[in-house]
């Protein structure tokens, strides 16, 4: 997705604490996460002076506090990771302490969120840092005593000679443990053995969450920290020419006003900032402020415009002649064209982000998604060296992507520059869903055949859509991408697919365009998954087949037909009754199948309904299921969204939604009985924040199908009126 | 009716703020605001109890709920000038140590994905079963439909409404 920083060093340090010695145990984590950890003891490589703090700390007392590095904004790391650091550390999770930490590569290697990485990517590090720490507690007790390490096993912060019953807390051992080298490659637990991982713990998190504690950025305050708004320009790329600030300068504690500039990758957008000594002033001067507003011609675009160039660019890439001689080998043949539409990412937490830029040095706190990249960008764009940048994570109130980005971050950096104070920038709603970046809508062309065994012969996509990241990248995307044969893939789509059809192909061709486009919640499988899982089902039906059995036909893995076979154990899919208006789509992104069965019907009266939705997800080896079942609903949730509730549309240059009055969003009315299972493997870790989202449209407009015999193919479409 | 914007003038900049004292979760609190100020920001910015959330301004979405003589009010749309004697209730007023049945539901069901929505949620709860202690499914979902949650928590809010409700599950989730 983007330049990592990536190599971390860490550290293994003694430190007093306060009620002692401090025992905090540190890792080389490679930028990669395919390579094997090294832990390193801090003596060698502490030089630098500063405060070093990584995951694990204990005192004398035994008192274990587990950091965790990543952002939290709902997906569940902050039980996660140290659930796992824990179960090697054999300690008893309600005894420990979690707190975050803050950015800091050199301690704890890349820290972004995005990709559902946070499980996926660093399990297998993470598991190694808390055996590692076990093994010196161990080591220790064993001197001690004067055993042999291998005679003694640590269970509930206690090491315990197995023949004697002898017992010593980690408490009494961390002293002496912070001066050993830290073994590497300390063998880790058999699944069989864990206590704690694999199971639905409660997480930590929620009792903050449900009695007003939870400290989100909007939360936090600096002593002598001042506030600003931001009336931006709301026609994308446009500027300011001038503005009048004579009756904002006017609203007592207003401060200053002036020009702002906002980077959205390589474009700077304009507006005029309002600084105040409290937020009611700021947003009242903000209210006063008249700006005039230069344009430069970005005044014409629109969501009719974009879909016509969308549409015109999908037949924009030459055939590929191999492609095309083989579709002409098919029994029968067919094409569709599917399209999905730009979206916000609406989370509750409007964008907030304090600032206070000094000298040389750059300090920053709220909901951050990307703490890394932060310090990489505001480095490089405010001159400040990155370790002087000091990024610090409150709880975010959701992320979904749009906080994975820096904007909002430098803004803020920019105005406490010119005010020489802490501030606090706070964007509106009408801020937060208008400016963008927005998922970009993604039109997609499907053309297949099935020859005389009802077998898919050829399968080809061609995608039109507004790249994410054309902004950015330093050189230009292949434009138009011609189809390729036999080669390549879609997002969304079941990676086994391409080992069943003999001939397939995609392409592509993007349109450029003035609106800011980013990464959303599964990216564009949320997009192409509606696409190929609706076409898939077209195939099925033109094939005269179940569309269950037509994909598991389609799928020559083991694993994947393990996935439906057991999702139609569980829906009881063969006992359904003759177009019951139950629809099927199973999807693949980030690491994560995921299966959805939807069922649909109509209500008295006439309207549909969706009754029930079905989820079953394989994400391999994983940590915590009531977490991967929450991330499920909400995913199906936001798919539901996106499906049949809202769109972000264009007119004059500018987004037409601004908030939830006009921006519909699914509700606890919309919501349908909702059931989810856990695939259980001996596969690698997967993604679980992002994978339940995709398949929920196709799912959806499949079951629609079966129930009424209408195809959809634009999202969104409006539930009531099909 | 008076506003700091209609107050000002250029050489001096004196607002008239008027003098309110608030009773909120059992505690009086004297504030001078904009009589126009919504109660929100008051509670935010002025008494301090962050636990009521900022989402939409427009009392779209539910997040600045709480309870104005024991009703559920959207106090992003509530001017402070509005309150007068009434008493309020916020998250924070609930309880502290999550001891009440509705917390401890939404404990016990695991509700919050990133929790911003969550006071609000729970101050729309708390309400509905203050009126209405066993809800159908029905009435909950009228109950709850003016609460927004991106995270889409809704499946467990029902769980646990009915939890804290002591009324049987119609069907088991998962």
């Amino acid at each position: 997705m983007k330049n990592r920083n990536g190599i971390s060093r860490r550290n293994f340090i003694r430190q007093t604490g306060f009620s002692g010695i401090v025992l905090t145990i540190g890792a080389y984590l490679p930028a990669s996460g395919k390579t094997e950890v090294t832990i390193i003891n801090a003596k060698t490589t502490d030089k630098t002076g500063r405060e070093l703090l990584s995951w694990i700390s204990i005192d004398t007392s035994g008192k274990v506090t587990l950091r965790n590095h990543r952002s939290e904004m709902g997906q569940g790391t902050f039980q996660a990771i140290p659930q796992m650091i824990a179960e090697e550390l054999e300690v008893n999770l309600d005894q420990v302490t979690i707190v975050f930490a803050p950015a800091n590569p050199q301690k704890f290697g890349p820290q972004p969120q995005e990709g559902s990485f946070s499980v996926r990517g660093w399990y297998k590090q993470l598991l190694q840092i808390g055996a590692s720490a076990r093994q010196m507690l161990i080591d220790v007790a064993a001197k001690q005593w004067n055993v042999a390490a291998s005679e003694c096993y640590a269970e509930n912060g206690q090491v315990i000679h197995r023949s004697s019953g002898k017992k010593l807390g980690y408490g009494l051992l961390v002293e002496e443990a912070s001066r050993l080298t830290p073994p590497q490659n300390v063998p880790l637990k058999s699944r069989k053995d864990y206590k704690i991982i694999g199971k639905p713990l409660p997480r930590q998190d929620i009792p903050l969450k449900t009695n007003g504690t939870a400290q989100f950025g909007l939360d936090k305050k600096l002593p002598g920290m001042l506030y600003a708004m931001v009336e931006r320009n709301p026609r994308f790329r446009g500027k300011v020419k001038r503005f009048d600030d004579s009756k904002t300068k006017a609203v007592p504690g207003v401060k200053n006003v002036f020009t702002v500039q906002r980077a959205v990758f390589g474009s700077l957008y304009e507006g005029v900032a309002v600084v105040a000594d409290s937020l009611w002033a700021a947003m009242q001067g903000r209210k006063l402020l008249s700006v005039e507003w230069d344009d430069s011609g970005f005044d014409h675009l629109g969501t009719e415009q974009l879909a016509t160039q969308m549409r015109e660019n999908l037949k924009k890439p030459s055939p590929s002649e191999k492609f095309e001689v083989a579709l002409q080998q098919a029994a029968k043949k067919m094409e569709a064209i599917y399209e999905t539409p730009y979206q916000s990412h609406s989370c509750m937490e409007p964008l907030n982000c304090i600032a206070h830029v000094q000298d040389n040095r750059i300090d920053i706190w709220g909901p951050i998604q990307e703490a890394n990249w932060i310090q990489a960008d505001l480095s490089e764009r405010m001159g400040v060296p990155k370790e002087n940048v000091r990024v610090n994570m409150t709880f975010l109130g959701g992320g979904f992507g749009r906080k994975a980005f820096t904007d909002y971050p430098h803004e803020a950096a920019l105005i406490s520059k010119t005010m020489k104070a802490p501030v606090q920038v706070v964007w509106t709603r009408e801020d937060d869903m208008r400016m963008g970046p927005f998922r970009p809508g993604a039109f997609y062309a499907c053309k297949g055949g099935i020859d005389n065994n009802g077998h898919i012969l050829a399968f080809q996509t061609i995608t039109a859509s507004q790249w994410i990241g054309q902004d950015w990248r330093p050189e230009p995307y292949p434009d138009p991408e011609p189809p390729g044969y036999n080669t390549g893939s879609m997002e969304g789509m079941v990676s086994p697919y391409c080992k069943a059809v003999p001939h397939y192909s995609f392409g592509g061709a993007g349109i450029r365009a003035a609106i800011p486009v980013m990464w959303w919640r599964s990216v564009y499988a949320s997009t192409g998954g509606f696409a190929c899982e609706s076409f898939i089902d077209e195939l099925a039906h033109e094939a005269g087949q179940d569309p269950l059995t037509f994909r598991r036909n389609h799928l020559p893995d083991k694993r994947y037909q393990a996935l439906v076979d057991q999702l139609a154990t569980i829906s009881g899919w063969k006992s359904r009754g003759k177009h019951a208006g139950w629809g099927v789509a199973i999807t693949e992104c980030f690491g994560g199948i995921c299966g959805h069965i939807v069922q649909v019907s109509r209500k008295t009266g006439g309207k549909l309904k969706i009754d029930k939705v079905i989820a079953l997800i394989d994400c391999g080896w994983y940590v915590n299921p009531d977490i991967i079942c929450a991330q499920v609903e909400g995913s199906i949730l936001m798919g539901l969204g996106a499906a049949i509730k809202h769109a972000t549309t264009f007119t004059d240059g500018k987004a037409v939604h601004q908030n939830f009055n006009t921006y519909d969003m699914p509700r606890i009315t919309d919501t349908p009985e909702i059931e989810v299972h856990i695939m259980e493997n001996e596969e690698k870790a997967g993604g679980v924040g992002e994978p339940g989202l995709p398949p929920f449209a196709p799912a959806l407009c499949n079951a629609i199908f079966d129930l009424t015999g209408k195809r959809i193919r634009t999202l969104p479409f409006k539930l009531e009126e099909v | 009716m008076f506003t700091s914007t209609q107050s000002l003038s250029s050489s001096r900049k004196v607002a008239y703020m008027p003098a309110y004292t608030l009773a909120i979760n059992g505690k009086k609190y004297p504030v001078n605001a904009d009589a126009q100020m919504p109660l929100l920001w008051v509670i935010r910015e002025l008494v301090g109890l962050t636990g009521t959330k900022y989402g939409c301004g427009m009392a779209q979405c539910g997040a600045c709920t709480v309870h104005l003589n024991g009703a559920p009010i959207r106090s992003c749309s509530f001017p402070v000038s509005a309150v007068q004697n009434q008493p309020i209730t916020t998250i924070e007023g609930i309880s502290k140590d999550n001891s009440h049945p509705v917390q401890k539901a939404w404990i016990a069901e695991q509700v919050p994905q990133c929790g911003y929505c969550q006071s609000g949620q729970i101050m729309s709860a708390v309400a509905l079963l203050k009126t209405n202690p066993h809800p159908t499914d029905e009435a909950i979902d009228a109950a709850m439909q003016g609460n927004i949650c991106r995270c889409g928590t809704y499946p467990r809010i029902r769980k646990a409404i009915k939890k804290a409700a002591g009324t049987p599950l119609k069907t088991s989730g998962q």
